[in-house]
This record gives structure tokens, C-alpha cells and sequence, in this order.
């Protein structure tokens, strides 16, 4: 793991600081009325939200995994959810000239349902927001692929103060697909890879990130000054 | 177009006027008489169609520039407004209500560079950025190379070089021999 | 006709807000009338990423507000630690459909800037590239309109097209989707071999995929009653919103900056713009088709037209010291969308001052979107972006 030298990070009041400059009044602590004239105090962030941490899925033993494993692999249900440039690439995909369900991909609307996530480019901190929130809510296993240069250092837009610059710092990334833009047949062969790894029992990306939890939160809570959600989304 | 120029010449107080094209003029007036200058364009000289509002940094003169660009769609002509303020507390009348999109180019204003439109519709509403308690980013005193290093991990392994400075090296380097 | 826009033909007015002091309707939501529904950042079809605050009565949306930024790079701030020739491969990143249309405006605003004439190949070369670069995205739009009501073969045949001028690009250019082929002072490379005979054929597929998607999508009638009447725009709002492109001519304005602003070698080609009344959904539909079959023609005729021989780039300074004047300059042209421009400024330095787009989005999903979609029923909402064609991209730069 990194060493962040920045000594603003690592201040912990600084960052708490922050977060409460921007909480919405809808998530301030306030007392409210009950329909018989009761007066309650809530805090939404506490009671509204589950405070419940990732938990980490050990793999089954020997065949039952093989077997699973084999299933996801032919089953990869992505996300609908285009974050970048990279996203209009995904259309052709799906059209008759590369025809992704070959490969068993599909898109699917809802995070519920989906099992991989495409990270299409480059990522603004207002979306990266959306993105863990929609990665957190993903059911166990759950991968996560990143095209594009701007996944891997930034890429075009290495100084730019809106964009992160290193991805795996925020979620645990699966698969990379190099290239500004990369091609549909590159994504093929991302996919074909993503398989690989998942059938050979090395995609672990969601108990990576369940191990990691406090790492990966420090990182994310680092640059989403807006914060206004529950630590975990599930 | 000398037509329109010799009318704005004749009720407003012009310090600059230049032609760019056939088809492009800018002028410059004073801060205090665009509005009342784009109100008479649009009304009677028949400009009805708003095409930008932006601002240029001139943190040298320690100013910023306004540039409203104005388009006839009858004479098929475009015209530019320009008008300088202060860097320090930068206001500036609204113009909102002479056409319905203006008050977007004044929200971005208010974000990207700390310029207040009192009066202007949601312009005190977060617009691009979300969170962002940092100088307004497109001020020139703002270093975003800086800010990206300090804020997001760069790779480590990765260099960066000033561009002009390299490929002088890598790609010309028969000139920079010389050069040197 | 059912104009779900207008305020006076409301079937039940009793249920909506009265306008409050400030015109804008009043609305409580602690009365349980109203509900609040948050769309996007991800999009319902081909328009991009930005999300929309809908406040319902019921399914109809009483008020809209718009919320983009998800896709904020902060090009104009790059812009000012980039070499003018560094600006040439960042700036087309801005719109990502249409990208060839940054080239150009960036590649004239620098020659205009620095007093450099390109030559008369590379002002044919770009024409042709521009009108590939509009065919493609109204395939993927026109199409995309009857995707959004749910009628997806559209979709996949515009798809399988669009594909086929990818190709033609890929063999112009060497790229599928970011061609960076307009460098200041001309273009890239040279027309290749038999280029024109393909070209030629990929047009003939155009104009039978542009009678085969009149026959499934404006024939249908599911599209028709869903779509007539959908998102009206009036002829009066025009100006006042700033309106370009195909929605005004589907306003019945005829605003095409490649004929009132003749730029390039269009006054050379022999077209009509493409004019209708009464915009609602079905009409800029109905006028992107006829675009797009008036774009396939330009291409025949660029193509034919086109000088055999020649140079297709003027000699330009080394690109590390080439120091632009002081000036200012606003380049526009004619992208799929309306009017799409470039303000460039610059202090006499190796680094451009201030480089900003106007995108014709700009205006129409923000304060144009707003108005159409109040009495819009939700079902309609992405029907509507589609068919103003937003692109976030170049909102938020």
C-alpha cells in the first residue's frame, strides 16, 4: 500500500471538519415532531443508515468452487452505468459486429443485479462518489473493470483538479484495458481476461475490499469532501 | 458593421474597437454600460441571439475580462462586448433577464472564477464542482498540477517533465545541442 | 394534437401548483401532493451523464431542475499549461461523439490567430471529415430517438452503419472514435487509394438505411402517438432560449451556420438546409433524418468535387516556440447539434490565455430542458433529452 506523505491528509479533525462544512440540513442532527406531538431527536447519518461493515465471503473448497466460479465467468452481468469517454464504445459492443452476449455479457440497470462494473475513463470526484455507492451496493462477487489511461495514472488529464488519478486506491480494480479510447475488441479481450482470473479463483476484488475497508475509506473520504452518505451502502 | 460600431460609439463610452473578420467586431465599454448596451442590441439593433458570456484572466493587470459575444441572425453578423473589472471582490451586473441562458454562464462564472451576479437565478448553487472549499479553479493563481499531486496519488515510478523542455531533448535534440 | 407543454390546455388544472411571486410554481412538498425523484447521473439512452431533480404530481413532472458536473476535467484550466500543439490532441476529448468539430475550431481560431491559410486540399479534407463526423453521430441518434421509446432494431441497424463509416474513418485517420487529424496549418495525411469508391458505397448503405428507418420507426404508430405532441417547443423561444441547430429548424428557423456563416468550401456545394414546423419530438426527429441524407449527399458531392492533387498542410513554426499573437477570435461551425464554437484568446505566448467552447448543449439541456420537461409525463423524460440532443461532455468541459 502507498504512503501518502501530504501532511493535510492525515488529519484526521481536518477531514472530519470538512465533512460537517458540507452536510446537507436534510442529514443534520435535529429534533423533530412526531404526529402525536412527541419530540424525537434523529441523526440521520446514525439512523437512517445501517452501520454495518462489508463482511468477508470465503471462497467454497476444491469443485463447489470450480463449478461457481465457472457460472460467474459465463455470467457477467455488467452495470449499465457509462462514467466517461469510454462509454461509447459500449453500444457497438453490444451491436451485431462484436456482440458482447457471446461472451455471456449483458447490461443489466440495476446494481443488484449486475456483477461487474466498467469504469469507462476518467473519474470525477463528483462521480466517483456515485460509482462507490453503486459498486458498494453490488451483491458479493463483484469485479471491476477500468478502461483507459485515465484508470491507471490519469492519463490525459494526469493534472487536472477534478479527476482522480490512480483508481485502485478507491475500489480494487479486476482488469485494466489500456488505451484513450480503448477499442471494442480491446474490451473483448478484457472480458476474455476478466474470466480468466475469475475462473481461476484470483477476482477476490470484493474481499479485497472488505479487508481493506478502512484504507479504502480513508482514501475515498480524502478527496469526497461532500460526503452527505453512510460509510457503506449496502 | 461600421454602421452598428459608429451607433455604440455614439451613446456609450468606447475604448476599444476591433476588427477581427468581416463578421466579427469586439468593442470594449465600460463595466457599468453592458447591460444597458446588450438590452438596446438586442431590442433594436435586432442581436437576438445570446451566443457566450465568459471571462478572461488578467492577473497581470489584475483584472478580469467579460466578453459577451452577440450574433444577427438577419445580417448574419457577431459581435463581441467586452468590459474589464476588478480581480479584487469581482462583481458584475446580471443580465439574466434579458435572455433565459445567460444565468447558466453566470452560475459557471460564480464557480470557475469568484465572480458574483447579485440577483441571478440558483448562482450561489454548486455547479460543476461538488465540495470544493478551495480557490475558484480557473483563477490563474490556482495551480492544478500542484493541487493534483497533493490531492490524488500520482503513480509513483511515473515523471512528469515540462513538455517544451523534453521533447527539446528527446525530439529536437539536434536543436538543443545548438541551442545550448 | 396533445401539447403537454402548454399551460392553458391542461386537463386538470386544480391539481398543479399555482405560480408563485417569483413565476415559478409553488410547490409544498410536505402536503404529500408532490414527490421528489432524482433521474440519472447514469442516462436513459444516447444522451450522457447528468442528472436531473424531477419534483411529480402523480406522473407528471410539476418542476425540473437540472444537476451536470459528472463529467468535469477542467479542460479550460489544462489548456493554460498546454503548448498550442498540446491543445491539439486535448481539445477534442471535450465532446466525445462529435470530437472532429473541436479540431476544426481550435486548428481555424489558431490559423486566424497566427495568419496561416491552409491549403485548398486540407479546407476539402476537413469538410469531408466534418460531414463523416456528423453522419455518424445522427446514426446514432436518429435511431436513438425510437431506442428511447423502447423500439431498439433502430438502434442496432443505425449501429451496424455506423460501424461502416468507423471504418472509413479508421482508414482516413488511423482512429475509430478520436481521430486527431486537423492539425493548425491542415490536416494529417492525404485521401487513400480507393477511398472515394468505398465512401461511395457506405453512402448507398446510408440511403438504404434511411428509407428502411422511415418504414419501421416514422411509419410506426406506437412512435407516432408517443412522440407527436412530446416536448414542444415554441417558435417564440427560439431566441429567447437560445436555441440552434435542428431544434430551431424544426422551430421552422433556418439557422445553419454552413450557409449564414459560409466557412471551409460549403458555399461551393450545391444543398438546402432542411426546414419544419412545429418542433415537438417526432419533427427534430423527422429533420435530423433529413440531415443525415443531406450530410450522405455532401460527402458524395465533397468527394467529387475534391482537387486530385495538392498540398494538404501549409508550413507552420516549430511547434515548442510558436508563439501566437495577442489577439481574440470566436470560430464557430456547424456540428450535428447547432452551433458549436471556439473563444480563444492569446497573450503572445508559447501558452494559449483562455480557450473556451460553447457547445450548443450548453443552453439546451440546462435552461431549454428545464422548461420542456414541466407537464412532461416521466415516461417522456429521456425521449426528450434524446431528442435535443444533449451532450454533457460539453456542458462541463
Amino acid at each position: 500500500m502507498a504512503q501518502d506523505n501530504n501532511p493535510q491528509h492525515n488529519d484526521e479533525k481536518k477531514i472530519q471538519e470538512t465533512r460537517e462544512k458540507f452536510l446537507k440540513d436534510y442529514n443534520k442532527k435535529r429534533e423533530v415532531e412526531s404526529p402525536d406531538g412527541q419530540k424525537i431527536e434523529v441523526e440521520p447519518m446514525k439512523d437512517y443508515f445501517s452501520q454495518q461493515r462489508p463482511q468477508r465471503k470465503d471462497p467454497h473448497k476444491g469443485v463447489i468452487e470450480k463449478f461457481l466460479n465457472w457460472a460467474r465467468s459465463e455470467s457477467i452481468w455488467v452495470l449499465g452505468f457509462g462514467t466517461g469517454c469510454g462509454s461509447i464504445e459500449i453500444p457497438p459492443l453490444s451491436s451485431p459486429r462484436f456482440d458482447m452476449y457471446r461472451f455471456g455479457v449483458a447490461m443489466r440497470p440495476t446494481p443488484r443485479q449486475s456483477s461487474a462494473m466498467i469504469i469507462s475513463g476518467y473519474l470525477s470526484v463528483k462521480t466517483l462518489k456515485r460509482a462507490i455507492r453503486s459498486y458498494e451496493q453490488m451483491m458479493q462477487p463483484k469485479f471491476v473493470m477500468a478502461l483507459g489511461s485515465c484508470t491507471i495514472n490519469g492519463g490525459m488529464y494526469w493534472d487536472s483538479y477534478n479527476t482522480i488519478n490512480r483508481l485502485d486506491h478507491y475500489m480494487p480494480v479486476d482488469v485494466y484495458v489500456a488505451g484513450c479510447m480503448p477499442r471494442p475488441e480491446a474490451l473483448l479481450a478484457g472480458f476474455n481476461q476478466l474470466k480468466k482470473r475469475i475462473r481461476e479463483g484470483r477476482a477476490e476484488g470484493a474481499n479485497q475490499y472488505a479487508d481493506h475497508f478502512d484504507w479504502y475509506k480513508a482514501n475515498q473520504k480524502k478527496i469526497i469532501k461532500d460526503w452527505n452518505m453512510p460509510d457503506y451502502n449496502w | 458593421m461600421q454602421d452598428i460600431v459608429d451607433k455604440i460609439r455614439s451613446r456609450y463610452d468606447v475604448s476599444e474597437v476591433t476588427e477581427q473578420r468581416e463578421n466579427l467586431t469586439f468593442v470594449t465599454v465600460e463595466k457599468d454600460q453592458v447591460v444597458p448596451l446588450l438590452m438596446q442590441m438586442r431590442d433594436q439593433e435586432g442581436f437576438s441571439h445570446f451566443v457566450l458570456l465568459t471571462a478572461v484572466d488578467w492577473i497581470e493587470e489584475g483584472v478580469f475580462q467579460l466578453t459577451y459575444i452577440l450574433n444577427h441572425p438577419g445580417k448574419k453578423v457577431d459581435l463581441g462586448i467586452r468590459a474589464h473589472i476588478n480581480r479584487e471582490h469581482a462583481s458584475m451586473e446580471s443580465a439574466h433577464h434579458l435572455w433565459q441562458q445567460v444565468a447558466t454562464y453566470q452560475r459557471e462564472l460564480k464557480e470557475m472564477f469568484g465572480i458574483d451576479f447579485p440577483g441571478s437565478p440558483r448562482v450561489d448553487e454548486e455547479f460543476f464542482l461538488e465540495g470544493w472549499d478551495h480557490t475558484p479553479p480557473m483563477r490563474r493563481e490556482f495551480d492544478t498540477k500542484k493541487f493534483s499531486e497533493q490531492t490524488y496519488f500520482p503513480r509513483p515510478g511515473s515523471k512528469s517533465y515540462d513538455p517544451r523542455e523534453y521533447m527539446k531533448q528527446k525530439l529536437y535534440c539536434d536543436d538543443y545541442e545548438e541551442e545550448q | 394534437m396533445k401539447k403537454n407543454n402548454s399551460f392553458d390546455q391542461s386537463p386538470d388544472r386544480s391539481k398543479y401548483p399555482e405560480n408563485g411571486p417569483d413565476n415559478k410554481p409553488d410547490i409544498d412538498l410536505s402536503s404529500g401532493k408532490y414527490s421528489k425523484v432524482w433521474q440519472g447521473p447514469n442516462h436513459p439512452g444516447v444522451t450522457g451523464n447528468m442528472s436531473l431533480e424531477l419534483t411529480l404530481c402523480g406522473d407528471e413532472i410539476v418542476d425540473a431542475k437540472t444537476h451536470v458536473g459528472y463529467l468535469h476535467r477542467g479542460f479550460e484550466k489544462l489548456f493554460e499549461r498546454r503548448l498550442y500543439m498540446q491543445v491539439m490532441p486535448t481539445c477534442l476529448r471535450m465532446c466525445v461523439p462529435e470530437s472532429d468539430t473541436n479540431e476544426y475550431c481550435f486548428a481555424e481560431a489558431v490559423e486566424e490567430l497566427s495568419g496561416i491559410e491552409a491549403p485548398e486540399k486540407a479546407k476539402w479534407l476537413r469538410m469531408l471529415v466534418l460531414e463523416m463526423s456528423r453522419l455518424q453521430m445522427l446514426l446514432r441518434v436518429v435511431p436513438g430517438q425510437g431506442g428511447a421509446f423502447g423500439l431498439g432494431i433502430g438502434v442496432q441497424w443505425g449501429m451496424y452503419v455506423r460501424e461502416l463509416v468507423l471504418d472509413l474513418f479508421e482508414e482516413l485517420t488511423g482512429g475509430r472514435v478520436y481521430h486527431m487529424y486537423m492539425l493548425p496549418g491542415g490536416v494529417r495525411g492525404d485521401l487513400p487509394e480507393g477511398f472515394r469508391e468505398r465512401a461511395q458505397s457506405v453512402m448507398d448503405e446510408v440511403f438504404r438505411f434511411a428509407e428502411r428507418i422511415d418504414n419501421v420507426m416514422f411509419t410506426n404508430s406506437v412512435f407516432k402517438k408517443r412522440a407527436i405532441g412530446t416536448g414542444y417547443i415554441d417558435p417564440s423561444w427560439v431566441d429567447q432560449y437560445g436555441i440552434v441547430g435542428p431544434n430551431a429548424r424544426a422551430a421552422g428557423y433556418k439557422r445553419d451556420i454552413r450557409k449564414d456563416h459560409p466557412y471551409l468550401r460549403y458555399d461551393q456545394l450545391d444543398w438546402e438546409v432542411p426546414v419544419l414546423e412545429n418542433s415537438d419530438v417526432f419533427t427534430r426527429s423527422r429533420i435530423r433524418w433529413m440531415d443525415m441524407q443531406v450530410t450522405a449527399s455532401l460527402i458524395g458531392q465533397i468527394l467529387e468535387k475534391m482537387p486530385e492533387k495538392g498540398s494538404f498542410k501549409a508550413p507552420t513554426p516549430n511547434a515548442l516556440n510558436w508563439r501566437i499573437p495577442k489577439g481574440e477570435t470566436y470560430v464557430k461551425a456547424e456540428a450535428s447539434r447547432g452551433e458549436f464554437g471556439y473563444y480563444v484568446v492569446s497573450d503572445g505566448s508559447a501558452y494559449p490565455r483562455r480557450i473556451m467552447l460553447r457547445g450548443p448543449s450548453y443552453t439546451h439541456a440546462i435552461a431549454l430542458l428545464e422548461r420542456l420537461l414541466i407537464r412532461a409525463n416521466i415516461a417522456d423524460v429521456g425521449a426528450i433529452m434524446v431528442s435535443l440532443q444533449t451532450c454533457p461532455p460539453e456542458i462541463e468541459r
